[in-house]
């Protein structure tokens, strides 16, 4: 390789320009992070940049007190959890017998789920549905309309066809059914891709919000977003004791939607650096398949 | 043969959950061919003979959200598809591996943030009163800009976002597509004396030509599809002239104002052209796909 002056000027500038990239993915949460942790002064005089001035915790104080942001955070997860293990159980049973040629129906079992990839039929017919069911203000109405995501049922259904099929004849000679099979042999073999399709329904699952602000109108039922912009776009006020309260009445509307803002984001900042590896690898299992 | 019955069973509910959620409510959009009434229910409500679709074509806001969808996701194509390729150009020319990897790690990082996240962060860095961009524009001496306010540079806002959340998630692919080019090539280049631009200029872009346009056609093929989190996070009455897109709008005449057939024929209206432009972009990114291009 050439080691020219030329071309460690050329590193040099490449550097400086991911450098200021990584920057740029930064700062809005260095910031939003600072605003968070200053105090009412520091963020009124505007001298607050990328990291906290006059440190305080009283925001998260606020933030921690409010018993309902704690059980939204609870519920998000519970719900991502049901909702992931529940998609990913029917995404298996569909993808696997259509990864299956000689079954017979495929074809049409398969246009039947391409043609909801082209056309839907929209956000009030959704919404009716939704409530012709009764499940208005369920936890249901988080969970059921998502359950396959297309697309991930056809990248399981073309990782389960690829493998070797002498595995699964030789099983089904020594007398073993389907169940026997999918369960012993085939998910064993298809670990990872199983758990790059689960992080694909967590991550969207968490991150949802317009199926939450159609459905849910009870606050106990808030998804963390749904309650983030509740807090943000609607100046909704925390629900906490006089104590807190008193804390509350002192700060800045700014930091307290900081610090939700935070922490909300939080939890996904917490696990994204062990879980983007597989997020990587799912989208060239997706790519593949084109 | 009846060893099937099982994989058979397995279908039972996927099968079940598409028709229920999948294929109900593409019947339920006839309710845009009728005068829906809720205690009649679709079925009953009576035949209103396209008037619907007249109301619709007649409306000043149908038009406007029509243009703004198609405006703003052209926007997000001219400044958002070549932004990951350049990023992904730069990252594979990068020689420290750690710092390739570290700076990865942080460039996908936005793509994992909810649109509320998103615009929660947007409101704060760019509000006019206490955001950070506007105060380093007044520490330069500058007039702060209202760039949630103010049409023109909302849209900036709106579609730098865009570039935000996804340039560097989206330079995965370019990147595999960079690291499947025969090394030879390079190599061979070198002996010939092309310095690192010349490189990049004849053998990388050349190699990952076929991924980018096929990718850009598909894009394409999406340009009459919005989803609704990041405009609804991202826009504010004061901006509804430039902001409002064909999602918004169906939720506020549909939802907000209860006008449910009419919600639903706009709807629809986007469907149809929407699976237009994707099964278009489709057959030809298959076609090429099959053939390579030129």
């Amino acid at each position: 390789m050439d080691s020219g002056i030329k071309s460690r000027i050329f590193d040099m500038i490449l550097n400086v320009i991911v450098f200021f990239s990584v920057l740029v993915c930064l700062i809005p949460m260095l910031y939003v992070a600072s605003v968070s942790l200053s105090s009412n002064s520091a963020i009124l005089s505007r001298r607050v940049y990328i990291w906290p001035v006059e440190l305080t915790f009283d925001s998260y104080r606020v933030v921690f007190a409010d018993k309902t942001m704690i059980r939204s955070l609870l519920f998000t997860v519970v719900l991502t959890l049901v909702f992931t293990a529940m998609s990913m159980m029917m995404t298996i049973l569909m993808a696997y017998p259509l990864s299956k040629k000689g079954l017979k129906g495929r074809n049409f079992f398969l246009l039947m789920v391409v043609i909801t990839m082209y056309f839907s039929g929209g956000m009030i017919p959704d919404y009716i549905l939704i409530k012709n069911l009764g499940l208005l203000n369920k936890v249901g109405a988080l969970i059921f309309p998502g359950l396959i995501s297309a697309f991930n049922m056809i990248v399981l259904k073309t990782f389960f066809s690829n493998l070797p099929e002498s595995l699964e004849e030789s099983a089904l000679i020594d007398g073993a059914n389907y169940l026997t099979i999918l369960v012993r042999i085939v998910l064993p073999l298809s670990l990872p891709v199983l758990a790059t399709l689960s992080l694909f329904y967590a991550v969207g699952r968490w991150n949802y919000f317009m199926d939450s602000l159609l459905y849910i109108t009870d606050s106990k039922l808030y998804p963390i977003q749904l309650k983030l912009y509740q807090i943000v776009y609607n100046n909704m006020q925390p629900e906490i004791s006089a104590i807190e309260g008193s804390i509350a009445s002192n700060l800045l509307p700014e930091s307290l939607k900081a610090a939700s803002v935070m922490f909300c984001t939080i939890p996904i900042l917490l696990v994204y650096p062990w879980l983007q590896k597989h997020f990587v690898q799912g989208i060239m299992i997706g790519s593949i398949k084109g | 043969m009846r060893r099937n019955y099982l994989l058979y069973l397995f279908l039972v509910l996927p099968v079940a959950y598409f028709f229920i959620f999948k294929y109900v409510p593409m019947y339920g959009v006839t309710i845009a061919f009728k005068d829906y009434n809720m205690f009649l229910g679709i079925w009953k409500s009576p035949w209103n003979n396209f008037a619907t679709f007249k109301e619709i074509f007649s409306m000043k806001e149908f038009f406007r959200a029509v243009k703004n969808t198609f405006f703003l996701n052209t926007l997000d194509l001219v400044a958002g598809f070549p932004a990951p390729i350049i990023l992904a150009i730069i990252l594979s020319e990068l020689r420290n591996q750690t710092y390739k990897r570290i700076s990865q790690t942080i460039l996908y990082l936005p793509h994992f943030l909810s649109w509320i996240v998103i615009g929660s962060l947007t409101i704060q860095l760019f509000s006019a009163q206490s955001g950070l961009v506007n105060t380093l524009i007044e520490k330069l001496g500058f007039e702060p800009i209202p760039f949630l306010t103010e049409k023109t540079p909302w849209i900036i806002t709106y579609t730098l976002s865009g570039v935000w959340q996804s340039a560097g998630w989206n330079a995965i692919i370019y990147l595999a597509a960079i690291a499947g080019i025969n090394p030879e090539l390079y190599e061979a280049a070198t002996v010939d004396g092309a310095g690192r631009l010349r490189r990049i200029w004849h053998i990388t872009l050349p190699c990952i030509k076929t991924t980018i346009i096929i990718l850009l056609i598909l894009n394409v093929g999406r340009i009459a599809q919005i989803g609704f989190d990041r405009p609804y996070a991202m826009g504010n009455y004061l901006v509804t002239d430039v902001s409002d897109v064909i999602s918004t709008f169906v939720y506020r005449v549909g939802l907000r104002s209860g006008r449910f057939s009419t919600a639903t024929a706009v709807g629809f209206f986007q469907s149809v052209v929407g699976m237009v432009f994707l099964i278009t972009a489709n057959y030809i990114a298959e076609k090429l796909g099959e053939q390579g291009i030129w």
